[in-house]
């Protein structure tokens, strides 16, 4: 039997350095309780990070919750073994305590005692009797499940010195408004803190101290970013329809909407949101609301890029401003639906058939998401054209340490070139695929406008500049060669790739995109530490930008970092810039979890060892 | 065989109360094949459009991918107008209605648009009580790909190269009813008298309008054997009520043959008047309505007329409580919560 008590391996002192991970079963509660434990380090001014393993599964399945303490602001996913462990799921019990690195720590409820055989030597165990705890001390049953959540929680804030005053206000601020619930659980976590205080000795050698390194940074996931952007950016129009991960995008819009988009005085909606049938239907809509001159998305994931291929040809073609939000996870196919990947790149980049190329925005954090939600209405509506931003369950689901949303009050919507009935009156003659200003946008009309001018017909078939239907070979050339003239355009009004060179000349450029950016710091400092300098650049957005085929020159040896199996983004890149595909090398992950720093740097040294195997690198 | 259309109109043509006339609301010289059922639909159109005075860039047409969705090209070359992509122009219509919805949306759909490739959208746009006019052009094929049989094909009939539709057909209106349309109505597109008034009332109806016409493709559907040809139309319909349409501002001198009549009040205080040719009918009676419609069928006989309507249904801008102005002329300063607002919301995730 396990002792319950720090066992006598020994651990050396971490200080703001180590992860936490819970394993807790889906539908139990534990949610709200590890978040509060990820937000107490970050209210105590450590940088911390934190990720939802989950299954996709509603009940009973296996759940992690990953957090990482890092005060170097080393934030992304750090892999290898874990230095804490919360193991509160028989199911995956074996796999936990494997789990914990030698000299860790395995936090368990100690109500049942753990087979001898599952014991390893080098770790430490701290056993408290959670349930037991828990039957004596409340009387309702969902209580008693989850107040096992915040128990272990207020014996961590003992264990890793967190100070129980913010835990305190945390309860306070989660519960405003239901006080009721504040009493029972602040008298929770107490249980768990005086329960660690009494039995082991704390605090642990792993432990936090308080920092004062998050300044006016906010915690929050990236669909609450992008639903929030689409409220700041106009949207008034939303044709959805549920899929993980993206569902939450229209969630937080709706309930954003609810409160700050009602009229107050006559209590109506300036806003209207569609659940289709389908996701065929949930981009038609957004598209005939675009066509109409509402700012109009529609929010999904891979398999509903699939299904929205057909009518993005049709935007693309016919020229309708529409945004998707599109929140990436692993396929192909149904995949695993509640696993990360960047793997739609190809299939948005060019969804539908015939020559057809769509404008990507990467965010690569929730004040991106926001800022590129807001943005790609601007775009869309400037360029008449879908925009589609390339989320993912990573960035979109997970809380993340990000700076604050940003707005502007002087920031005016860029509505594009639609024509009011002034000034149709004012020209001679209409023509609405007719390049007035030679950069490929032609002006729009949207209907109702005027009695006899600017009327037309939109449609997917070939036409020639003023709209009439048309088969000839000139007509269409000239059309789909204005679609590239426009294309290029795009290309000078989105976000510029972030480019960051070093004091050090290198030869070495890293290119990444969206979620893949959490681990490039520590990844530039871990190659660093072996005497490989880098310089990088994040790719914000495609078209690529004249800075992106630039960086690729200056840099002898190109890794482009991404999270698919094929490389996507270096395919893009070769294909678009025509550039010799040898003179990239792909750093990849996809095994449905965030790529990691460790991973990266060592994919890197294995390249460079093979291309000079006489060469140490250093 | 003419490849332009003459601006001239003569002064004597009579005017609506915009000043214009049928002329006016004209599209397109058609390129449908001579004889087309689809192209006496787009002349009902263009009619009953000119006698409500619709302003025609008021009005949206919608449509998706065939011969009929070729159609809202030749009538109201002043309204915009929209060829999606095949089976998917309720949605769009939605989007469209959503973003502005003072405008008038006559939607034109096909029998493999709308009862094959467009059935799910159908019966969703059906639900949502769109307040939209939604045409069939049914006439039981495919054209544009050369005589296919379609989901609305009777079974047991055969197409021009011989194939027999093995089974049973779709029947547009029994779903409508089923899924809660406000409107519903079968005319034949031969039949002008009845098809001009019942779309009239269905611009008029504040909420979901169907109308299912029956319109023979002389090319590949109006052979024997057939039972969407002219002359099979001709010699199975039956009408179960004929309709008048009264606008509001007009006294009520429609003439009244003898027999049963009943003035239904739409949406806008015009008048619908029903004129029973079949003293049980009841337009009132959405369930009455589809067993009728079957029971006819049993018959061989193809019910047309109006069939439903309930002039006090909710359109899904009153369900879904929409701001008065249109989504599409909300300004800035209304949708955009401001700098203030955004740092309270910062402060939540702090």
């Amino acid at each position: 039997m396990i002792n319950n008590n720090t066992s006598t391996v020994n651990t050396k002192t971490s200080i703001n350095d180590f992860v936490v991970k819970f394993a807790n079963t889906n539908g139990t509660g534990s949610a709200s309780a590890n978040n509060m434990f990820a937000k107490a380090i970050m209210r105590m001014g450590i940088p911390v990070s934190a990720k939802n393993i989950f299954p996709s599964n509603i009940q009973g399945a296996p759940t992690w919750y990953e957090v990482r303490i890092n005060e170097d602001e080393f934030l992304g996913r750090r892999g290898g073994q874990t230095e804490i462990i919360v193991a509160m799921n028989a199911q995956s019990f074996v796999a936990d305590i494997k789990d914990v690195a030698p000299g860790g720590y395995l936090l368990f409820d100690s109500s049942k005692q753990i087979p001898e055989q599952l014991l390893r030597d080098d770790i430490n165990y701290l056993g408290i009797p959670i349930s037991a705890i828990c039957l004596k001390e409340f009387q309702n049953p969902r209580q008693r499940q989850l107040f096992k959540n915040v128990i272990y929680v207020g014996a961590l804030a003992a264990l890793l010195d967190i100070e129980f005053g913010v835990l305190k206000t945390l309860v306070g601020d989660q519960f405003k408004g239901k006080e009721k619930l504040i009493t029972p659980n602040v008298y929770a976590l107490e249980l768990g803190f005086q329960y660690a205080t009494n039995h082991f000795s704390c605090p642990l050698n792993y432990r936090v101290e308080r920092r004062d390194l998050i300044g006016n940074r906010i915690m929050v996931d990236g669909n609450t970013g992008s639903g929030l952007g689409a409220v700041y950016g106009g949207a008034t129009v939303v044709g959805w329809y549920p899929i993980t991960p993206s569902t939450s995008v229209v969630e937080k819009f709706a309930s954003y909407c609810q409160r700050l988009r009602i009229d107050p005085a006559t209590g109506k909606k300036n806003f209207a949101i569609v659940q289709a049938e389908d996701e065929l239907a949930a981009i038609g809509m957004a598209i005939g609301a675009g066509w109409n001159g509402a700012r109009s998305f529609t929010a999904t994931s891979g398999p509903g890029i699939s299904l929205m291929a057909e009518f993005l040809g049709l935007a693309y073609f016919a020229e309708i401003p529409v945004v998707l939000i599109n929140i990436q996870r692993a396929g192909p196919s149904t995949g695993m639906p509640t696993r990360t990947q960047q793997s739609d790149v190809l299939a948005c980049a060019y969804a539908s058939h015939g020559d057809t190329k769509h404008v990507l925005l990467f965010p690569d954090s929730p004040a991106e998401c926001f800022e590129h939600s807001a943005l790609a209405f601007d775009l869309s509506d400037r360029l008449q054209t879908p925009v589609i931003i390339m989320s993912d369950l990573d960035l979109g689901m997970n809380d993340h340490l990000s700076a604050p949303f940003i707005w502007n009050d002087k920031q005016k919507y860029d509505l594009g070139k639609v024509l009011s009935i002034r000034e149709l009156d004012n020209m001679e003659s209409f023509g609405r695929y007719r390049d007035v200003d030679g950069d490929g946008i032609c002006y729009r009309t949207l209907p109702g406008t005027h009695p006899n001018k600017g009327a037309f017909f939109t449609r997917g078939t070939s036409r020639n500049k003023d709209a009439v239907y048309s088969e000839k070979s000139a007509d269409y050339v000239e059309n789909m060669e204005r679609l590239q003239r426009k294309f290029a355009t795009a290309a000078t009004l989105i976000p510029k790739a972030e480019i960051s060179t070093g004091l050090q000349s290198t030869q070495i450029g890293l290119i990444y995109y969206g979620t893949t950016t959490q681990a490039i710091s520590e990844t530039k400092h871990l190659l660093q530490k072996q005497g490989i300098p880098v310089d990088s650049m994040r790719i914000k957005g495609f078209p690529f930008g004249s800075e992106v085929e630039k960086f690729i020159e200056q840099h002898e040896q190109v890794f482009v970092i991404e999270q698919n199996r094929d490389g996507q983004m270096k395919t893009l890149l070769s294909t678009e810039l025509n550039i010799d595909p040898n003179r990239l090398a792909s750093v990849l992950c996809f095994d449905g979890l965030s790529i990691t720093a460790n991973q990266i740097s060592s994919d890197i040294i294995h390249v460079i060892e093979q291309q000079i195997p006489n060469q140490e690198v250093v | 065989m003419s490849f332009a259309k003459s601006k001239f109109k003569h002064k004597s043509l009579p005017v609506n109360d915009l000043g214009l006339t049928y002329r006016d609301y004209e599209g397109a010289i058609s390129t449908l094949c001579a004889g087309c059922g689809h192209d006496s639909i787009s002349s009902a159109i263009v009619h009953a459009c000119a006698e409500l005075s619709i302003e025609p860039h008021k009005i949206a047409k919608m449509s998706g991918i065939g011969c009929s969705s070729k159609a809202p090209n030749y009538f109201l070359n002043n309204s915009h107008g929209f060829n999606t992509v095949h089976g998917r122009m309720p949605s769009v219509t939605t989007g469209a209605n959503l973003a502005n919805k003072d405008l008038t949306y006559l939607a034109m759909s096909g029998d493999g648009d709308s009862a094959s490739i467009g059935l799910g959208q159908f019966a969703h746009v059906v639900r949502r009580q769109l307040n939209m006019v939604y045409m069939v052009a049914n006439n039981g094929v495919y054209g544009l790909t050369k005589g296919q049989l379609a989901a609305t094909s009777d079974r047991g009939v055969k197409n021009k190269t011989g194939d027999i539709s093995l089974f049973n057909d779709i029947d547009l209106c029994t779903m409508a009813l089923q899924l809660g349309a406000s409107f519903v109505a079968r005319c034949f597109s031969g039949d002008k008298a009845q098809l001009i008034p019942i779309i009239k009332a269905a611009i008029a109806h504040q909420g979901f309008a169907f109308i299912d016409i029956i319109s023979p493709c002389v090319t590949f559907n109006n052979h024997p054997g057939s039972t969407r040809s002219y002359d099979y139309v001709q010699e199975h319909v039956t009408t179960g009520a004929v309709t008048d349409f009264v606008p509001t501002k007009e006294e009520i001198t429609a003439q009244t043959p003898e027999g049963e009549f009943e003035d239904i009040c739409l949406h806008d205080g015009s008048l619908m008047r029903i004129h029973k040719l079949d003293k049980d009918y009841d337009t009132s009676n959405r369930l009455k309505a589809m067993t009728d419609v079957e029971e006819h069928k049993e018959r061989g006989e193809i019910l047309t007329g109006l069939l439903y309507l309930d002039p006090t249904a909710s359109t899904f801008h009153e369900l879904n409580d929409t701001a008065d102005t249109p989504m599409n002329q909300v300004k800035q300063d209304l949708l955009c919560p401001g700098e203030r607002v955004l740092g309270t919301i910062n402060d939540s995730f702090r």
